[in-house]
């Protein structure tokens, strides 16, 4: 079953994200600092570091969620400060740690993107987001039902429900335990695999990065400090 | 027993002011046994209190021959006050003052102006001043608990938040069922005193309409009346702080800038 429905991207290297000079910073605090790179499209990417590095804060910069203090983002070549939020969010996805399914059934999740911009999703596509994530039938469920794997699952079947470009992946594994992590990473691989929406996956633990990525940044105090394959980054 | 030891109008005043604050402090006593700590907050308020409501008894009496406009600064004095106190319940949220401002202004202000213009209150300085600060110090509690509640559902509510927005949600859209929430709670009271008038409390208002000789059927409707202004005002004030704050704690780029502190 496909994750990617009728939307699937165009197979090409191009960069489809661009962050120049890229900082933030708060009163007495320096979170991201000075950040470039470019993610290709189809790209598997993972942005690794100690606790409190910056990995969480430079994410959330890529989808407009913070504001930059320096720099910027170009998202298929258009600076990302002239793109409606709504839009640029919808073009650029975000599973977060923890799943924060919205009170109602596993459907209306998964409606929720789409509606937001006028739109309903078929109840095919519902069904097919559902059984590209291992949950067919459980469109009529609700929520408050689901185990933390099973809710995880949901929250990244709701994500893809708006054909996103780029997928931003926060820890989504964190919270889960051995079996429900192995669920979601499966999950994660076969976007990669499939080349779907590029992949930008935060994570602190480095075997999951060199399983899933094609490619990792190691953040130290909120500084790119390696940027190459995994097996280089992680391994040096 | 107050009575028996003093004489004096003054003096009785305050030994009754100090039995009233001994209960008042009473109970502060025993949410310290709870590890609940009122103490200071309540000390500074009942003297504050104390002052202020002294204070414009001593105004009322100079301005009792004093023209009736004045009457429009007074309220707006007291509007602005009531802005500055409830700004305190919206601790970290973005211009809480003039949001509260605006709103009282708008949710008492107008009931005043609209009931005075139909007769229903009195122009004199001696009715208007006091049926008016009612008003608004009832949309100013309705006020601080609007935003109260709202700033303790989004501050709990961070990711629920963000998710929709990550999601391509508008910022209003976002935080929509906060905002309900809070206009909902902070009307709690003004609906109880309407349900429970008569019954549960028959307000001082009353008391003193029939103390002045006025028909005890005509006291009773009066109270409704005003019972039902401050249901208005406070309902209108809250309508107007809720909508306005949904869009101060969201950045033009619709992120949510109301976050927990670090």
């Amino acid at each position: 079953m496909s994750l990617l429905g009728t939307q699937r991207p165009l197979h090409s290297d191009a960069v489809v994200l661009r962050a120049e000079g890229l900082g933030r910073s708060v009163p007495g605090k320096i979170l991201v600092a000075d950040a470039t790179f470019d993610i290709r499209r189809g790209e598997a990417l993972a942005i690794v570091g100690p606790s409190g590095s910056g990995k969480t804060s430079l994410l959330r910069l890529l989808n407009r969620l913070d504001e930059p203090t320096s720099g910027t983002v170009f998202l298929d070549g258009t600076d990302y400060r002239r793109i409606a939020p709504r839009d640029l969010r919808r073009r650029v996805g975000m599973v977060s740690q923890r799943p924060y399914l919205f009170p109602g059934t596993v459907a209306e999740n998964l409606r929720f993107g789409p509606l937001q911009r006028g739109e309903e999703l078929p109840a095919d596509r519902v069904d097919d987001l559902l059984a590209g994530v291992g949950l067919a039938e459980y469109a009529a469920r609700n929520v408050a039902n689901l185990s933390g794997g099973e809710a995880q699952r949901v929250s990244f079947a709701r994500t893809l429900a708006n054909a996103p470009e780029v997928l931003l992946l926060d820890e989504p594994t964190s919270a889960l335990d051995d079996d429900a992590k192995a669920e979601v990473e499966d999950l994660i691989h076969r976007v990669a695999r499939e080349r779907g929406p590029t992949c930008v996956l935060v994570t602190h633990d480095t075997a999951q990065a060199a399983r899933l990525a094609s490619r990792a940044l190691l953040i130290e105090a909120g500084r790119i400090a390696r940027d190459g394959p995994p097996q280089e980054v992680l391994g040096a | 027993m107050l009575k028996t030891l003093f004489h004096g109008q003054l003096q009785l005043g305050l030994a009754q002011a100090a039995a009233a604050a001994l209960a008042a402090m009473l109970v502060v006593l025993l949410a310290r046994r709870r590890n609940i700590h009122l103490e200071k907050e309540l000390l500074i308020a009942m003297v504050r209190g104390l002052v202020q409501i002294v204070a414009v008894g001593s105004i009322l009496l100079l301005l009792l021959r004093a023209p009736d406009w004045i009457s429009v600064f007074l309220l707006a004095s007291m509007m602005v006050a009531a802005g500055a106190t409830s700004r305190r319940r919206a601790e970290g949220m973005p211009d809480a003052f003039r949001v509260s401002t605006y709103s009282i202004a708008c949710g008492a202000g107008s009931v005043i102006a609209l009931m005075t213009w139909l007769g229903v209150i009195d122009t004199p300085i001696t009715t208007l001043v006091p049926v008016g600060s009612m008003l608004i110090a009832n949309a100013m509690n309705t006020n601080g608990l609007a935003l109260n509640r709202f700033r303790s559902d989004v501050l709990a509510h961070v990711g629920e938040i963000e998710t929709a927005l990550a999601l391509g949600a508008d910022g209003n859209s976002s935080v929509a069922p906060y905002v309900q929430a809070s206009f909902e709670a902070s009307l709690i009271p003004a609906i109880d005193s309407l349900r429970s008038l008569g019954i549960v409390w028959i307000p001082g208002l009353m008391a003193g309409m029939l103390l002045s000789g006025a028909r005890p059927l005509y006291a009773a409707i009066y109270q409704f009346v005003v019972v039902a202004m401050i249901f208005a005002a406070s309902g209108l004030t809250s309508l107007t702080s809720t909508l306005l704050i949904r869009t101060r704690v969201m950045s033009p780029a619709e992120q949510l800038v109301l976050r927990p502190k670090n």
